[in-house]
């Protein structure tokens, strides 16, 4: 089970405060991640990447172990610790505008 | 009895303020989407318990949601406004090209005729439609194609295509204006687009006979007269009364004519509303004293009114889709200020009173009248 923390407006749409557990199939990635994201709330897509060519939002950024792993490769393998539940993933609204 | 419901869009959130129609005691409720920017939100003229809302954050972009019990409960419908084609460039604030690029939906304007029809002015400048309720939207690529698109350019509040006005009388004629492009119409519904900008006249545009570029903050129409419209400009408050053909402006004894927010008398269609804010670098009324000006002759004379209004210590701003009218028998006036008040009126403007003051900034009033 993969645990995700989403920042408030996000929390705010898909109507949960709490962190998400989410059945992640394959390869855990962000990429797979996301995926099964917005697969469970249609209402996220276009939030946090282009629907169409997958890239990131510019003030979106994804933590995982304390780790900026924002630019890693969107398949690559995320942390023991996230596959295995022990930390979440985090998405992340940038700071910016004071 | 009737009633009117006041849509209202914020910084942070949206709110819905309901009365009888005697207009005396309001009901607030929201927030709803607490934390987003809310642009704007319409009803359905055919189904005013179908509502549409422009929901939006530089962080997480856009999305739109969708009504149909008045406002009571909401549901995201689609997101997606992809330009058509190759969307090339613009120019930028400097000059240069600059490509096209989806910011957000500024405003929406839900057909006249189908609840499921509805058009949307976007940043960067173009026209959206749907036909399915908001599911799916395509560009009317028309407008931003026609020969002048590529040297428009942004003015300070982004791109944005911000006045949609269907024409009551022909539904195939449109007009929009966009910042800083000016106002341009279609007679095809769509498909082919003019400027309509000749007798508009802009500080910093050196060809007096300029077709775009011109600042324009709103437009406004009453519908027993779709060929008479109404405009605020970045400065100047201006008529037409050959649908954009040619503009006269109306300023006339007004104590300063920049502004955004312009609008008309539900029953007299030369009854002309605007609030003067002081210069394009104050955006605050005049004297610290929020006045909302009146023409009953179809502009040039213009009479302040100020009972209700605060008439000291305020420096607030009316933004451009903050204004609205309702059709009962004593047409109503409502408008909201960068301060987080909502004004109404329950008498043409004579008197009014602050049925909410301490909202996230507005951006945007619309109001309807319910059976």
């Amino acid at each position: 089970m993969i645990r995700v923390v989403l920042p408030a407006h996000l929390k705010t749409l898909v109507n949960e405060n709490r962190e998400i557990e989410l059945e992640v199939a394959g390869v855990i990635s962000q990429r797979s991640v996301i995926d099964a994201l917005e697969n469970r709330y249609p209402v996220l897509l276009g939030t946090i990447r282009d629907p169409t060519t997958k890239k990131r939002r510019p003030f979106v950024r994804f933590f995982a172990c304390e780790e900026d792993i924002s630019h890693d490769d969107p398949e690559a393998p995320l942390p023991e610790a996230v596959v295995g539940g022990d930390e979440p993933f985090f998405v992340i609204g940038a700071m910016a505008g004071g | 009895m009737s009633g009117v419901r006041v849509l209202v869009g914020t910084r942070k959130g949206a709110f819905i303020l309901r009365s009888d129609g005697l207009r005396k005691n309001w009901d607030v409720s929201g927030p709803f989407f607490g934390g987003w920017e809310m642009y704007h939100l319409k009803g359905s003229p055919v189904d005013p318990d179908r509502i549409y809302a422009s929901q939006a954050t530089s962080w997480f972009g856009q999305l739109i949601q969708r009504s149909n019990d008045g406002g009571e409960t909401w549901e995201p419908v689609g997101n997606q406004f992809n330009y058509d084609g190759v969307p090339g460039t613009h120019q930028w604030y400097d000059g240069t090209p600059h490509p096209w690029e989806f910011e957000r939906v500024w405003h929406l304007e839900p057909s006249l005729t189908d609840p499921d029809t509805v058009l949307a002015g976007v940043e960067d400048a173009a026209l959206f439609q749907t036909t399915d309720g908001g599911v799916s939207w395509s560009e009317l690529s028309g407008l931003r194609n026609q020969d002048s698109g590529s040297s428009w350019q942004p003015g300070a509040g982004g791109m944005c295509l911000h006045s949609i006005i269907v024409s009551p009388k022909d539904p195939d004629r449109i007009f929009v204006a966009i910042s800083s492009a000016g106002a341009f119409r279609t007679d095809d519904g769509g498909k082919s687009w003019r400027p309509i900008n000749k007798g508009l006249h802009s500080e910093g545009i050196p060809d007096e006979d300029a077709e775009v570029g011109h600042c324009v903050h709103h437009i406004t129409m009453h519908p027993s007269k779709p060929d008479t419209l109404f405009m605020q400009k970045h400065w100047d408050v201006m008529r037409t009364d050959n649908a954009g053909d040619s503009w006269v402006e109306v300023s006339g004894n007004l104590p300063t004519d920049f502004g955004f927010a312009i609008d008309v008398h539900a029953h007299e269609p030369e009854t002309v509303y605007v609030v003067p804010i002081k210069s394009d670098s104050e955006h605050y009324p005049l004297d610290g004293q929020l006045r909302v000006y009146r023409s009953r002759s179809g502009g040039n004379e213009w009479e302040p009114l100020t009972k209700g209004l605060p008439q000291s210590n305020c420096y607030v701003d009316v933004l451009r889709d903050a204004m609205s009218v309702d059709t009962l028998e004593s047409c109503g006036l409502y408008f909201g200020t960068t301060g987080g008040q909502v004004y109404a009126s329950n008498d043409e403007g004579d008197s009014w009173e602050a049925i909410v003051r301490d909202l996230p900034a507005v951006l945007s009033v619309e109001v309807q009248t319910l059976a």
